[in-house]
C-alpha cells in the first residue's frame, strides 16, 4: 500500500494562487476527502497530484511500503512523470465528458495499457470490466450507448486497469442519480477493500465524503481550513465557522418565518 | 394553500417517434393541478420529469407528440387558456411572460454573446410595451431582487464573466422580470454549490410567497397592460420545482410528485416524505448516504417491474 505526503503545495495560474501552501498526508490505504465550494482549489489539488496542473512550489511524495520511508527510493521521484502517473490515476467528474465519444470501451481501456506498455491487454480489459460489474458484453460499445452510471464504471475501469495504488476521485458521483450514486459508491468501497487502494476524493457533498472517507480536509481559497475525522463531522464536532456553514447548507433548505 | 388552480394537467402524454416508426411514450398519463404553491417533481434521469415541464411550456423537441385530456392555464383575467389548442402566437406570448422556465445550467442556457442586462431587457421588449428607460430600471431592479449587489456592473458583463451562482441568479432575474404567474424551475440549483444553492432557493422562496409583481412600479405599467401587471401583488406565483434531489425538494416544496418511468407513482406532502409508502420513493430516500447514520454498503434501489406498469 502506498500513501502520499504533500508539502507546501502551490499552484499558480496567471498570478492567481489557486492552491496556496497546502500540506497534508494520506496514510497508505487511507481514504482521504477534500471538501469545499467551487473555486476553493480542491480539484486543482487533484490535478496537481497527477501532473495535470503545473506546480509552482512544494513537493509531493509517495510514502509507505517500497518507498523507503518517504525518501522516494524505488518510487518515481518526479511528479507528473509517466512512471508517476502509473501509480496514480484519476476518475473525473463528468462521465459524459471524460470518455472519448468515438472510441469503444475496448479502445478506451486499451489506451492506458498501450501508453504504459503493459502486455496482456485482452485479459486485463476483460478483467477490468468484470471488476466494475459491467461484464464483457460492454466491451465493444460506445459511450453514448451507456447510461451515466455505466459510463462512470468504465471511467473507473480505465483508472484501475493500470493497477495504481492511489486513485484520485474528482466528484465521481455528482453527475449521477441518487440510486446510481449508491451503486458507484459501493463499487468504489469494495474495490478499495479488495485492492488496498488509497483514495483522494474531492466532493462538495459532505454526506458522500463522510461515507467514503476516513479523514477529510476542508478547503477555502486554496488553503486548508480544517482537518477532521469523518466521525467528527458526522457527530457535528467541527472547529471552524466555515465548516459549520457547509454543514448547515448540506442539511437542506430551511424556510424562514412563514 | 389550496388556491384556485393556476394550471390543470390531466392525462398528459409525451411521445417521441422511434426509428422503427413507432412511438415511445416518455410521459405516460401525468395529472395534477397547481395552485399558487410550490410543487416538486422528483425522479431519476429518464423519469419524464423534465419532459413534463417542457410540455407545459411548449418546449418539447420537434417531432414530439404531446397529448392530454386537459392542459389548461388559468391565470389572471378569467378565461383559461387551453395550451394544447391555443395558437402558437398566443403560446409564445405566454412563454417568458406569464409562464417562465429556469433551466439547469446557466453556462449553456444564457446567450454567450449578449450582455446579461441586454438579455434580461430582451424579455421585457418581447412581452411588455414599455419605454427603454423603464425597461432598464426594471432590469436593474430584477437583478437587485435576486440578491445581486451591484446590478449595474453585472448587467454590463457577459455570462462567461460571472460565476455559476451569479449566472443562475441572472437567469432567474430574466425569468421573473416580466412577472410570471407560473414558474417552472428545472434543476435550478444542481449546477451550484451547496451554499449558493441555498441562496438561490431563498430567492425563489421569497418570490413565490411575496409575488413577483411587488417589485414593479404600478403607475408605469397600468396604462399599457392593466390586466397583465400590478394586480398580482401579494398573490405569489405557482412554482414547479423539478429535481432529482429528493431531500432538497422535500425541504423546499409544499407537495411532491414522485415520477418513475413517465408516471407519477406517488404524491405526498413534503413534510410527510419520510412516511412515503411507495417502495420507489423509499428506495430513493434510503440510498442516499447520510451524515451521522453510516451504512456500509449503502442500500441499493431494487427496481420492480410493476412500478412502470
Amino acid at each position: 500500500m502506498i500513501g502520499l505526503r504533500v508539502d507546501g503545495l502551490r499552484v499558480v495560474y496567471d498570478g492567481f494562487a489557486a492552491v496556496d501552501g497546502l500540506s497534508f498526508e494520506v496514510a497508505p490505504g487511507e481514504s482521504f476527502g477534500i471538501v469545499g465550494e467551487s473555486g476553493s482549489g480542491k480539484s486543482t489539488v487533484l490535478r496537481a497530484l497527477c501532473g495535470l496542473a503545473p506546480l509552482a512550489g512544494g513537493s509531493i511524495a509517495f510514502t509507505g511500503s517500497g518507498s523507503g520511508s518517504g525518501s522516494g527510493s524505488g518510487m518515481p521521484a518526479e511528479a507528473g512523470s509517466k512512471a508517476w502517473r502509473r501509480q496514480m490515476q484519476m476518475v473525473f467528474q463528468d462521465p459524459y465528458g471524460s470518455l472519448h465519444p468515438r472510441h469503444t470501451v475496448d479502445r478506451l481501456l486499451a489506451e492506458p495499457l498501450a501508453i504504459h506498455s503493459m502486455g496482456d491487454a485482452e485479459a486485463r480489459i476483460e478483467r477490468a470490466l468484470d471488476e466494475v460489474g459491467l461484464g464483457r458484453g460492454f466491451r465493444f460499445r460506445y459511450p453514448h450507448q451507456l447510461s451515466g452510471g455505466q459510463r462512470q464504471r468504465v471511467a473507473i475501469a480505465r483508472a484501475l486497469i493500470l493497477e495504481p495504488p492511489v486513485l484520485l476521485l474528482d466528484e465521481p458521483t455528482s453527475a449521477l442519480d441518487a440510486s446510481v450514486q449508491a451503486e458507484v459508491l459501493n463499487l468504489l468501497e469494495a474495490l478499495r477493500a479488495q485492492r488496498g487502494l488509497s483514495f483522494v476524493m474531492v466532493s462538495h457533498d459532505l454526506a458522500v465524503v463522510t461515507h467514503l472517507c476516513q479523514r477529510l480536509m476542508v478547503m477555502r481559497r486554496g488553503r486548508a481550513v480544517e482537518m477532521l475525522a469523518a466521525e467528527d463531522l458526522a457527530a457535528q464536532r467541527v472547529q471552524t465557522d466555515y465548516t459549520q456553514q457547509l454543514m448547515q447548507a448540506a442539511a437542506g433548505f430551511v424556510r424562514v418565518g412563514v | 394553500m389550496p388556491t384556485a388552480p393556476l394550471l390543470t394537467v390531466e392525462d398528459l402524454r409525451v411521445a417521441y417517434p422511434q426509428r422503427d416508426g413507432g412511438l415511445q411514450e416518455v410521459v405516460r398519463g401525468v395529472s395534477f393541478t397547481l395552485g399558487r404553491e410550490r410543487l416538486g417533481i422528483v425522479g431519476e434521469s429518464g423519469s419524464g420529469k423534465s419532459q413534463t415541464g417542457r410540455a407545459i411550456m411548449g418546449l418539447t423537441a420537434p417531432g414530439a407528440v404531446v397529448s392530454a385530456k386537459t392542459l389548461r392555464f388559468d391565470g389572471e383575467g378569467g378565461r383559461g387558456i387551453d395550451l394544447l389548442t391555443c395558437p402558437p402566437q398566443q403560446r409564445r406570448a405566454l412563454r417568458g411572460g406569464r409562464m417562465a422556465m429556469v433551466l439547469q445550467d446557466p453556462k449553456f442556457s444564457l446567450s454567450p454573446v449578449m450582455r446579461i442586462g441586454a438579455q434580461i431587457e430582451e424579455t421585457l421588449r418581447t412581452h411588455l410595451p414599455v419605454s427603454s428607460s423603464v425597461r432598464r430600471a426594471r432590469m436593474l431592479q430584477a437583478l437587485a431582487d435576486v440578491g445581486i449587489e451591484d446590478p449595474a456592473r453585472v448587467a454590463r458583463l457577459y455570462p462567461h464573466e460571472v460565476s455559476g451562482g451569479m449566472g443562475q441568479r441572472a437567469m432567474i432575474a430574466m425569468m421573473l422580470v416580466a412577472g410570471p404567474e407560473l414558474l417552472i424551475a428545472d434543476e435550478p440549483t444542481s449546477a451550484l454549490d451547496v451554499t449558493v444553492q441555498l441562496q438561490v432557493l431563498g430567492i425563489l422562496d421569497k418570490l413565490v410567497r411575496a409575488g413577483s409583481g411587488g417589485q414593479h412600479d404600478g403607475q408605469h405599467d397600468g396604462q399599457h397592460d392593466g390586466q397583465h401587471d400590478g394586480k398580482r401583488e401579494g398573490n405569489g406565483m405557482g412554482l414547479i420545482f423539478i429535481s432529482h434531489d429528493l431531500r432538497l425538494v422535500s425541504s423546499f416544496c409544499d407537495r411532491v410528485l414522485v415520477m418513475y418511468a413517465g408516471r407519477v407513482v406517488e404524491e405526498i406532502a413534503a413534510a410527510e416524505l419520510h412516511h412515503a409508502r411507495h417502495p420507489y420513493t423509499r428506495g430513493l430516500l434510503n440510498c442516499l448516504p447520510q451524515l451521522g447514520a453510516p451504512a456500509h454498503p449503502l442500500p441499493v434501489l431494487q427496481r420492480d417491474e410493476a412500478w412502470s406498469r
